[in-house]
């Protein structure tokens, strides 16, 4: 028999509406956490992981309030006790770790003070032993120098160190539960890995119970021993992480996990239709009806209750999934093959673009000259033809969002031309660029919550271009918007709607329908989907994939996620702090990744497949600035050849599937060494 | 599949003006403070119609009377009716600041929302400018102003103006600057609109809300300003009835004939905190909070 170190029994957690009705953001959670185990909790945005793990530790955020239930541990129930009681058992017994370090952590105080303060308030050791705790629970958590850190303000550190001090101030007490609220969201690929890993390593070497709360499959994958997957406020699978995501028996699950992108796949996800019911809309019924692929009527009228499968040691929510089962060994095709009409036909010619954001002196202002020898941006080649999608990727700070604003107009390149059409050199100032060609370049940005304007109307939204542009007004205008909502599946009702009133998904496909009613000839994405849940991801993919065959539009494509990248684009190319590493047909360069970068990189991505481990090649150190000599990746290079790396720029090189890359050593060689490996 | 459509029809603007009142008059507070308002607008708008006496009828068998059935408030020094000339007080005051923080609005509004937009150098250059003028007693500024110019309203309205609309620069500059950085007004400089485009409809429909309850608070500031050079007798010239004229005439004889400075008193406190209330309710009930956005 397992050690129980917490017993969720049926919480219910909810709020009253200002119609005095009483809703619920829970509903009816019973689980148990055993000791030593790793629990992933898995659910998209609104879904109440959050609200679940909080509750864990005795918080019901503000205007929330328990229903019913209780949150039991050592035999009392936390949800009942006193501020004075909890304060005994959060950070000593249950700890948290945010998903922002950088905003949990206190600007103005150091390091070690912080630590120090954790220990002094959840242990009883004396002064002496609190500061080799430190310098112990520092190298816990693998953190170079502990002395030098322990000195250093949270400013001072990267993301994903500012995370790894998160996790030291959370084993000060040593916990028997830990909670983590989206620990990795924020990091790059490679930190996220790391990190995780370190996790991992924790959680077997300290025996402490895990509840790992994220959106992201691939990252409860590589940490938990059992998942829970919930959805509108209910547990709808629990179960042992193999069987929940290489054989879910929910539709929900089946549908999340088939709409994720994934590195082994080729082509676009398919994608669920709807999104989650707002808390408090289902008043009957299965809450996931209106979205289920296997729905029947009787699961509108009644709602299914969490029943346990032996077969598969998983408790489900559903009627069918033995139907589900059996289903699914039929539809084994998962996803759609990308038509790819390749013309060549040169729309953008990127030459020899420099961008610094480098502050310019008064004289250089006057003369309009940037003197920067080491700009953030440097020496971007590269040609796009007409249909094409080109893909930028790289960790934050590559400058692939610069570049992209630089083609838009955005940001003064330092040097270098920007051709469009062959022989139109756009002019790098916004305002000296004719109307025709700032048509023909649209963007579609990250987070369309910011995107929108919140006090315009679908209507308005859509009509700024069409006014700007073409000059149309009255029915006219209306007619076109009407329109063009319809190629991004919008209904005509959508027109007097405010971004407030739609879904993520919604807003990103109005979004996209404003860059389109430009009838534009590139459009500019920057990180279009990762602001979005995984299942409208998929969506908005798609979409973006049929406009594309339907306008052959092209499409320059920013994102860090690299499995979406590979399903949507053609071309890949790699950035390294403002310098391209590698670029060529992203088929070839995700089956090959030669240089050293692209191969940290694609090996750093999680999959949602526990048996699938990230490779951990180089170190995930951020550098600041750009090497001032030699090859951009030098300090992180696992296969460093030595001085010539940091002396020379290293020369293109090209494989014979058009692959090309930067890199001293031989293409060939590289790949040989990764075969070897 | 279905999908469930909310039906939502567009507001009208006067619906939402209904919407927003009725916001309002939902607390106790906004209630109180728009009753009071409207008050005393009605007030200001009608009473010529029913005051009972002359305002400027002076007699001196009937100086400094108690309040009597005949003289409701007493009379004052010169023998005036103290009732009449209350009710008949606010109205050169509310009509001076009304206007007057309506220019306020307008050019504090525009500066601003430039200042936000453009940044860079202008922004700093206008801002230390703005400070220093802030700096400045507005007082002695306005003394100098009335003293050069006369004290008429065609002088007064825009004075006053310039000087409560120097906040309203920086409210209507923070507004621009929560809202210049987000990504729809980067799609607008994408897109080509020009500054003005960008200004009409992008920033001003989200800082639209802000400088219009900064305008209403600096009206009650403008009130109790405007009261104060009247006091100073520099405002409202004799024998027009003013609050802050009547304050300063009665103020001498405060220990025998307290009704005289009493009534005038009342009706400036309670207008202010008409406003007061009714700004503070408007701005709950437009979702801004004035605790935490309003920096001056």
């Amino acid at each position: 028999m397992q050690q129980v170190v917490q017993e969720i029994k049926n919480l219910s957690i909810g709020f009253t509406s200002q119609k005095g009705e009483q809703i619920s953001i829970l509903k009816n959670i019973s689980t148990i956490i055993n000791k030593g185990e790793t629990v992933g909790i898995v659910g998209e945005s609104g879904s109440g992981k959050s609200t679940l793990a909080l509750a864990m530790m005795g918080y019901v955020k503000h205007g929330l309030y328990t229903i019913s239930g209780e949150c039991i541990y050592q035999s009392n129930d936390i949800l009942k006790m006193k501020n004075r009681e909890l304060e005994n058992i959060r950070g000593r017994k249950i700890a948290m770790i945010p998903q922002n370090a950088g905003q949990s952590l206190t600007p103005n105080l150091k390091i070690g003070y912080q630590i120090d303060e954790a220990l002094r308030l959840h242990t009883n050791f004396q002064k002496e032993d609190r500061d080799v705790k430190i310098s112990e629970l520092l190298n816990k958590v693998r953190l170079p120098s502990p002395e030098t850190i322990a000195k250093r303000y949270p400013h001072e550190l990267s993301g994903g160190q500012q995370q790894r001090v998160a996790v030291a101030m959370a084993l000060a007490g040593s916990p028997d539960l830990l909670l983590l609220d989206e620990p990795t969201t924020g990091l790059d690929v490679t930190t996220q890995a790391h990190v995780l890993e370190l996790l991992n390593f924790i959680a077997k070497d300290t025996g402490t119970s895990m509840v790992y709360v994220s959106h992201d499959l691939g990252a409860i994958a590589q940490v938990s021993d059992r998942v829970i997957v919930m959805y509108s406020g209910e547990i709808v699978l629990d179960g042992p992480v193999r069987t929940i995501l290489k054989n879910p028996i929910h539709p929900y699950t089946y549908g999340l996990l088939k709409s994720i992108p994934k590195l082994t796949l080729s082509g676009l996800p398919n994608s669920m239709s709807g999104s989650q019911p707002q808390p408090g809309t289902i008043k009957e019924g299965c809450s996931f009806y209106d979205r289920c692929e296997f729905a029947e009527d009787k699961c509108k009228i009644k709602s299914p209750e969490l029943e346990f499968v032996n077969e598969f040691n998983t408790s489900v929510r559903c009627f069918n999934h033995k139907e589900l089962h059996k289903k699914k060994d039929k539809d084994k095709k998962s996803s759609k093959n990308v038509l790819r009409k390749l013309t060549k036909n040169e729309i953008l010619d990127i030459s020899s673009v420099s961008i610094s954001y480098a502050k310019q002196k008064f004289i250089e202002q006057l003369l309009n000259k940037i003197d920067d020898t080491n700009p953030t941006v440097k020496d971007i080649n590269i040609k796009i033809d007409k249909g094409e999608t080109l893909a930028l990727v790289g960790e934050s700070g590559s400058g692939k969002s610069t570049i992209l604003k630089s083609i838009a107009g955005l940001i003064k390149a330092k040097d270098g031309i920007i051709k469009f059409d062959k022989n139109k050199i756009l002019s790098s100032d916004l305002k000296k660029r004719e109307a025709n060609y700032l048509r023909a370049i649209q963007l579609i940005f990250q987070n369309p919550d910011e995107s929108l304007n919140p006090n315009h109307t679908v209507e308005e939204i859509v009509s700024q271009p069409l006014k700007l542009y073409f000059g149309l007004s009255g029915n006219e205008l209306k007619q076109k918007i009407i329109e063009v909502l319809k190629k991004v599946r919008l209904g005509e009702f959508y027109l007097t709607r405010y971004p407030r009133q739609l879904s993520g998904g919604e807003k990103q496909r109005v979004a996209v329908a404003r860059a389109f009613a430009a009838k534009p000839d590139i459009i500019l994405c920057d990180e279009v989907t990762s602001a979005l849940d995984v299942s409208v991801q998929a969506a908005v993919l798609n979409l973006l994939q049929e406009l594309k065959e339907d306008f052959g539009t092209t499409y320059i494509f920013v994102s860090h996620d690299l499995a979406v990248v590979k399903a949507i684009s053609d071309r890949v190319a790699v950035l390294y702090q403002g310098r391209l590493c590698e670029i060529g047909p992203s088929e070839s360069v995700y089956k090959f990744p030669s240089h050293p970068y692209t191969e940290v990189l694609l090996g750093a991505v999680l999959e949602p497949d526990p048996d699938i481990k990230p490779k951990l090649v180089a170190e995930d150190i951020v550098e600041e600035k750009p090497p001032e000599k030699g090859c951009s990746f030098q300090g992180r290079c696992p296969r460093l050849l030595g001085q010539i790396c940091k002396t020379d720029v290293p020369p293109w090189q090209i494989d014979e599937n058009g692959n090309a890359i930067r890199c001293h050593i031989k293409i060939n060689d590289l790949k040989n060494q990764q075969i070897s490996n | 599949m279905t999908l469930v459509i909310k039906k939502e029809k567009p507001k009208s603007t006067f619906s939402k003006i209904v919407e927003i009142i009725s916001t309002m008059a939902s607390r106790p507070s906004g209630l109180i403070g728009l009753i009071i308002l409207v008050f005393h607008v009605s007030l200001a708008i009608t009473s010529p119609l029913y005051a009972p006496h002359d305002y400027k009828a002076i007699d001196p068998s009937l100086m400094l009377q108690a309040p009597s059935s005949e003289y409701w408030f007493g009379t004052d020094s010169l023998g005036r009716d103290v009732f009449t000339r209350t009710i008949l007080g606010g109205r050169t005051a509310l009509t001076v600041t009304f206007f007057g923080s309506l220019i306020a609005l307008l050019w504090g509004g525009a500066l601003g929302i430039f200042c936000g937009l453009v940044g860079g150098k202008i922004d700093d250059v206008v801002m230390r400018i703005i400070d220093a003028f802030l700096s400045i007693p507005w007082i002695l500024a306005m003394l100098l102003i009335v003293s050069l110019l006369g004290t008429s309203t065609i002088v007064l309205i825009p004075a006053l103006g310039f000087f409560y609309g120097k906040g309203i620069v920086r409210v209507a500059r923070a507004a621009t600057h929560d809202v210049i950085a987000k990504d729809f007004i980067v799609s607008a400089r994408a897109r080509g609109h020009g500054n003005f485009s960008i200004i009409w409809n992008e920033i001003l429909p989200n800082v639209r809300d802000a400088i219009m309850v900064e305008g209403a608070m600096r009206w009650s500031w403008m009130l109790l300003g405007f009261s104060s050079l009247s006091f100073l007798g520099f405002g409202v010239s004799p024998p027009t009835p003013d609050w802050g004229l009547m304050i300063s005439n009665a103020r001498g004889l405060m220990s025998f004939a307290y009704w005289a400075v009493l009534a005038p008193i009342f009706g400036l406190s309670s207008l202010i905190i008409g406003i007061n209330l009714t700004a503070d309710a408007f701005a709950k009930a437009l979702g801004i909070d004035r605790s935490t956005k309003a920096p001056v």
